[in-house]
């Protein structure tokens, strides 16, 4: 089809009127350009908002104890209750579903003051013990050494983890922390790793990185705590329903507890499956808003060509009716329309392409190198897949654009040639 | 070569025009035929249905031999590139392309490639002494040269027959001479010619006059171009 002769034939009716060519094909260029500064951008945006829950298990809730608001069994309401050790072991055994679950308590810094201190050297962080699979929950990276392990919880080992920025602060980036002895809270442990939190937007009771991190089982003893925590994590396996499990969990606890079956205020639970699932559908609108609208001026670019070719058809008829004289068939002339319509618009598709995407590179080139930690915005380019899109959509308007004038052009009678006027 | 059996054709419009009446006319190979009638006598419609370019409602048109009725367009398309070379009064060359790809154009219609097309073009052109304005437009020719191409570019598939309709309708009477010239010139190399006039210097070129009147074959006059002067012949 696009053998030389036939982009000369089409190129010199393109080349005719070039102002007019030009003046069309910008519709489609900007209809494309457009689409492709939509898209980027609301990757952007959608980048952006990922970058700041990046890191952490998607598919966690957080569930907390918290006063009964019911009276039940003699218990008056508003009593206090805790969940222990033995609770998350019941929900590892009992409910279905569950992938992990993980205890978490953690010690506030109230006052300001230093209470982490290497040798003379301080800082304030809170304290967090934890189990060891908390690190597939809250991911961070491992700087030094090692993580908790199950020795450490069993034996309620004297070790802790310490946030990255923890370590800066007290140690210094250029030493090897590993064996250090650090005090906290006036109780001695050994430095057995470093971790960095990959996100510090999210996080359980503060970032990683500015935390020192204990095995549960010590900081329940230091702190006199028995088998209780604060609150607990889980995550929910593939094929399971989040909701489903959180009602589970509840009734499990509330069995256990004393807790009126109808009590729905003893727990606070934070499902960040849910907050996850609304960003993703309101990116999904977004990107549904920035189709239709694209699609849109893309579409009106798409009638310009078409309606400037019915115009130029009609202005041909003498050239196509003497073509059809000299023997071109039917199907050579709709070949001529269509092909034109769809040099026009592929080229100008193309240019519009690769010139948003080449802002749009500039850009993220900008944005990415911001040294802004609160970026809402980050690498706001189009992946691979809808530049082919993009690119299909081109072709596919072009040949939309040229049915039309195609139909026209072969009304056109060879007689039609032969009519003086 | 060209066989009419009493063709008829009605143009329907508000008021329905009954413009061939039965037509009846045989053209031989190699013959050289003009058709003169008054404006509205149904020459052109006549032409048309000869080359195709029209259809028509009753009779029988053979064309070498074949029967040409109820063609499909690629039929049609195909007939006219094959046989038939058509000469319009006003040239009907494409401006935006060279006397060259106009006379190649009929050839790139029948897929001949590229290279041998240009050079049977420039042949053509050779002949007509249009070599030097090979790469140039239409609107850079004179009237006279532009006919030549179109004529070059009517020969240029070997074509059965010549269709022109008032080929010197456009032109001066001394190019229009020159312009007859040439149309004898390749009817003497056997290909035949029909052309349409309305003017009698024209026709008294042609060996054979076919004189039309409001849709019918008034007569037909055998004539002999050699006897006739040729500067009184066009005034």
């Amino acid at each position: 089809m696009f053998d030389i002769d036939n982009i000369n034939e089409i190129w010199q009716t393109i080349a005719r009127n070039k102002t007019r060519s030009l003046l069309t094909a910008f519709g489609v260029f900007w209809g494309i350009f457009i689409l492709v500064i939509l898209l980027a951008c609301g990757n952007g945006f959608n980048n952006g908002l990922l970058s700041q829950i990046e890191g952490f298990a998607t598919n966690s809730t957080f569930m907390i104890s918290s006063p009964t608001t019911e009276a039940y069994k003699g218990y008056q309401k508003g009593r206090d209750w805790n969940a222990d050790m033995s609770d998350i072991e019941a929900i590892k055994k009992i409910v279905k579903g569950v992938d992990m679950v993980s205890p978490i308590y953690s010690q506030w810094t109230y006052n300001g003051e230093n209470n982490v201190f290497y040798g003379t050297k301080g800082g304030n962080f809170s304290l967090k013990g934890v189990m060891p699979n908390y690190i597939d929950i809250d991911r961070c990276k491992v700087l030094y050494g090692r993580f908790i392990n199950e020795t450490d919880i069993s034996e309620a080992r004297k070790v802790c983890v310490l946030g990255k920025k923890a370590y800066e602060d007290i140690i210094g980036i250029d030493k090897n922390p590993l064996g250090m002895m650090i005090k906290a809270n006036g109780i001695y442990y050994q430095v057995v790793g470093v971790v960095e939190a990959y996100n510090s937007k999210v996080s359980i009771s503060g970032s990683m990185s500015e935390t020192v991190i204990l095995p549960l089982t010590t900081m329940q003893i230091a702190y006199n705590m028995g088998s209780k925590f604060d609150f607990f994590v889980f995550t929910t396996a593939r094929g399971y329903n989040t909701k489903d499990l959180q009602k589970e969990i509840k009734n499990l606890l509330r069995e256990r507890h004393d807790i009126a079956p109808t009590d729905e205020g003893a727990f606070v639970c934070f499902d960040f499956e849910e907050v996850f699932t609304m960003f993703e559908f309101l990116f999904i609108g977004i990107k549904i808003l920035i189709w239709i609208v694209g699609i849109g001026t893309l579409l009106s670019g798409v009638v310009g060509v078409s309606n400037i070719m019915l115009v130029t058809i009609k202005e041909r008829t003498r050239e196509i009716g003497v073509r059809r004289a000299l023997g071109a068939k039917p199907g050579v002339i709709i070949r001529q329309v269509m092909s034109e319509s769809l040099l026009l618009t592929v080229l100008a598709g193309i240019v519009g392409l690769v010139l948003g995407v080449g802002i749009m590179a500039i850009v993220a080139g900008f944005v990415n190198n911001m040294p802004s930690d609160d970026v809402m915005f980050l690498d706001p380019q189009i992946g691979f897949s809808a530049a082919i899109a993009a690119t299909i959509i081109v072709i596919l308007s072009g040949l939309l654009a040229g049915v039309l004038p195609a139909i026209r052009a072969i009304q056109i009678k060879a007689i039609d040639a032969i009519r003086e006027e | 070569m060209l066989k009419l059996n009493n063709i008829n054709k009605t143009y329907f419009g508000a008021q329905p025009l009954h413009v061939l009446k039965g037509i009846n006319l045989n053209v031989e190979e190699g013959e050289l035929v003009s058709i003169m009638g008054a404006s509205g006598s149904g020459k052109s419609t006549l032409l048309n249905i000869m080359g195709i370019l029209d259809n028509y409602d009753e009779g029988d048109y053979y064309l070498a031999g074949k029967l040409v009725k109820n063609l499909s367009e690629n039929q049609a398309a195909e007939f006219r590139n094959k046989f038939i070379g058509f000469i319009f009064q006003s040239f009907n060359l494409i401006p935006f392309k060279t006397a060259l790809e106009n006379v190649a154009l009929p050839l790139f219609y029948q897929g001949v490639n590229r290279k041998k097309r240009n050079l049977m073009a420039m042949e053509y052109l050779d002949r007509f002494g249009l070599k030097d304005w090979a790469d140039h437009y239409p609107n850079e020719l004179s009237g006279g040269q532009k006919q030549r191409v179109s004529i070059a570019r009517a020969l240029v598939t070997s074509p059965k027959i010549i269709l022109a309709d008032e080929p010197t309708g456009a032109l001066d009477s001394k190019t229009s001479a020159e312009v007859m010239q040439i149309l004898r010139e390749v009817n003497a190399t056997g290909i035949t010619m029909v052309i349409v006039t309305h003017e009698r210097g024209i026709a008294n070129l042609t060996r054979k006059i076919v004189y039309l009147k409001d849709g019918l074959i008034e007569s037909i006059e055998e004539n002999d171009p050699d006897k006739m002067d040729f500067t009184k012949a066009i005034k």
